[in-house]
């Protein structure tokens, strides 16, 4: 078994910077992550790829270069293409890479999970040829492979960026069709001094629709009744907007109405989570440092609470450094120093987040789906189901299991989790909180009954060689 | 099995692998395992164990598991593989629960 001081899950933005900043303090630093390559989603592949399209791609994804360099040192062991399936004790992480398990032990923990897509269960979207748009956006980020005949459904400032650069690979999508409504954006500048401070951002959303303008991109505004068409493989889009019905066709679809913080490791070890009624979703309760409800195990980036990819960066460094002052490599008055500045920045970054939170909410018909849409995309459970459980007395998410395997798949929840929340909550009339979230147990993605006893016979030899 | 891909390459000088889809050649970009079959126009990689309805990638992530395809004998996700000179591919075999 490996021994670090601290055991980093996840080479995004957050993992990265405090992956550099704790070997900086003079830790030892264990990074595990899924890819071949660092970068997490926002940055994936960003080493290779910045040379060939970062123009294309923008400086947003460019910005992930010195965070990847800096990953290079002494002190930083990095396991690229590792599948962790299993964390024991806090910090005792297992993970598959290569066909083999491996197993360490860190000091501390930082789980630095980034997010997923919330999901958008709509008619129709388990069609062939129906993806996220941060699926479209990985394709064309690490593959370089656009659709010619996309059609982007949903809301957020992701969906734009998908399309701009769609449009500059020589691909504009065919139309958005767009949740967002009037309403959501007078709500949102409620949030006066957050749209403020957000002013950089908004410039840039301004930009992008510039962009699509000049594209040609057909924007159809505050859509409603939004469904999928297709025999076997996604054909159209059909969707109510501007007081009259709409069928788009396309063979590509790409869904967007937020991300949500990837909580299957941090419920898997079992700290404690609470709902974000602004963002719609659970995360982990942090303090001030990232530090969750066991002492030695952190929380930072998207995985925490989304905030994108500067906060991420900067949250990871803050709990890099309070884990230093944990472990005695820095003192009271160096952690202070350093940590001064970042959280300053980190106030600035987050300040316009409840104002994107408010103009772009997620779609309500995805969030209490119709009862003939399937939310569980593995059992193939819908949502109608979810409710029939709810009458017969079903009141949490993980009862919901045994009424009908939903959340059961092989994804474990991560696809159908929130809606089967949401469902119960709203058919029973009580809160996210009271009705809670599916129970996450190891392992966390699927390890073959070989590699298990690989890591049995390992151990073992150990033992003997302790004897 | 095998249609027009919707999907262009930006750059069609990348380099090719052979792997085996089926059981037959398949010439296509080395990388993303699944971006490479899409760009190769498969469609679907899969049937679903209960209603036997086709799938393909969906987050291209690793957090769905639409995209599972069998490779050497195992059910892996095909968003989290490179495709490699000769690694033979094929739907995962299904065993329908009705």
């Amino acid at each position: 078994m490996t021994a670090a001081d601290l055991v980093i899950i996840g080479a995004g933005p957050a993992g990265m910077a405090a992956a550099r900043t704790a070997a900086d303090a003079g830790l030892s630093v264990l990074l595990l992550d899924e890819q071949p390559r660092p970068g997490g989603q926002i940055y994936r592949d960003v080493e290779r790829v910045a040379p060939v399209r970062g123009a294309l791609l923008g400086e947003d994804y460019t910005a992930g270069l010195p965070l990847a360099r800096g990953l290079d040192g002494d002190r930083i062991t990095r396991v690229p293409g590792a599948t962790v399936w299993s964390i024991e004790n806090g910090t005792r992480v297992a993970w598959t890479a290569e066909g083999r398990v491996r197993q360490a032990a860190g000091r501390r923990l930082l789980l630095a999970t980034g997010a997923l897509e919330r999901p958008m269960p709509l008619p129709g979207w388990t069609l062939h040829g129906v993806m996220t748009a941060g699926a479209g956006q990985i394709l064309l980020k690490q593959s370089g492979i656009v659709s010619g005949n996309a059609v982007l459904v949903g809301a957020g400032p992701l969906l734009y960026l998908v399309a701009a650069q769609m449009a500059r690979a020589g691909s504009p999508p065919r139309a958005l069709v767009e949740t967002q409504t009037p309403r959501d954006l007078s709500a949102a500048f409620r949030h006066g001094s957050g749209a403020l401070r957000g002013w950089r951002l908004m410039l840039k959303g301004i930009g992008l629709l510039a962009e699509l303008r000049r594209a040609g991109v057909p924007r159809h505004r505050a859509a409603r009744s939004i469904a999928i068409e297709g025999t076997g493989r996604a054909e159209a889009v059909c969707f109510q907007s501007g007081g009259r019905r709409h069928r788009v066709t396309c063979d590509t679809v790409y869904l967007h109405h937020g991300v949500v913080p990837n909580t299957q490791a941090s419920r898997a070890i079992g700290v404690e989570h609470r709902w974000n009624a602004g963002q719609h979703a659970f995360e982990p309760v942090t303090d001030a440092d990232g530090r969750t409800s066991l002492r030695t195990v952190f929380a930072a980036g998207d995985g925490a609470g989304i905030g994108g990819a500067k906060a991420a960066e900067l949250a990871g460094r803050v709990a890099a450094l309070a884990i230093a002052r944990d472990l005695g490599a820095i003192d009271d008055t160096a952690l202070a120093a350093a940590t001064r500045p970042l959280r300053h920045a980190l106030a600035r970054e987050r300040a316009p987040r409840a104002f994107i939170d408010a103009a772009y909410p997620p779609f309500a018909e995805a969030l209490l789906p119709a009862d003939d849409t399937i939310i569980c995309r593995c059992e193939e459970v819908t949502a109608g189901a979810i409710r029939g459980f709810a009458r017969l007395g079903c009141l949490g998410p993980n009862q919901a299991k045994a009424f009908g395997r939903v959340g059961m798949g092989p994804c474990q929840g991560r696809s159908c989790g929130l809606t089967v929340s949401a469902i119960l909550a709203r058919e029973n009339g009580r809160t996210p909180e009271e009705t809670g979230y599916f129970r996450i147990r190891p392992p966390l993605k699927p390890v073959t009954l070989g590699e298990l006893a690989a890591l049995t016979a390992a151990d073992e030899n150990e033992i003997d060689r302790r004897r | 099995m095998k249609t027009v891909s919707p999907f262009r390459e930006l750059d069609p000088a990348a380099q090719r692998v052979t792997i085996r889809w089926q059981g037959r050649d398949l010439v296509v970009p080395a990388g993303n395992l699944a971006a490479a079959l899409l760009v190769a126009g498969i469609m679907p990689f899969r049937h679903t164990p209960v209603s036997a309805a086709p799938r393909g990638p969906f987050c291209m992530m690793g957090a769905c598991f639409d995209c599972l395809v069998e490779i050497d004998g195992v059910n892996r996700q095909a968003c989290m593989i490179e495709a490699a000179e000769g690694m033979a591919v094929a739907m995962p075999r299904v065993e329908n629960r009705e």
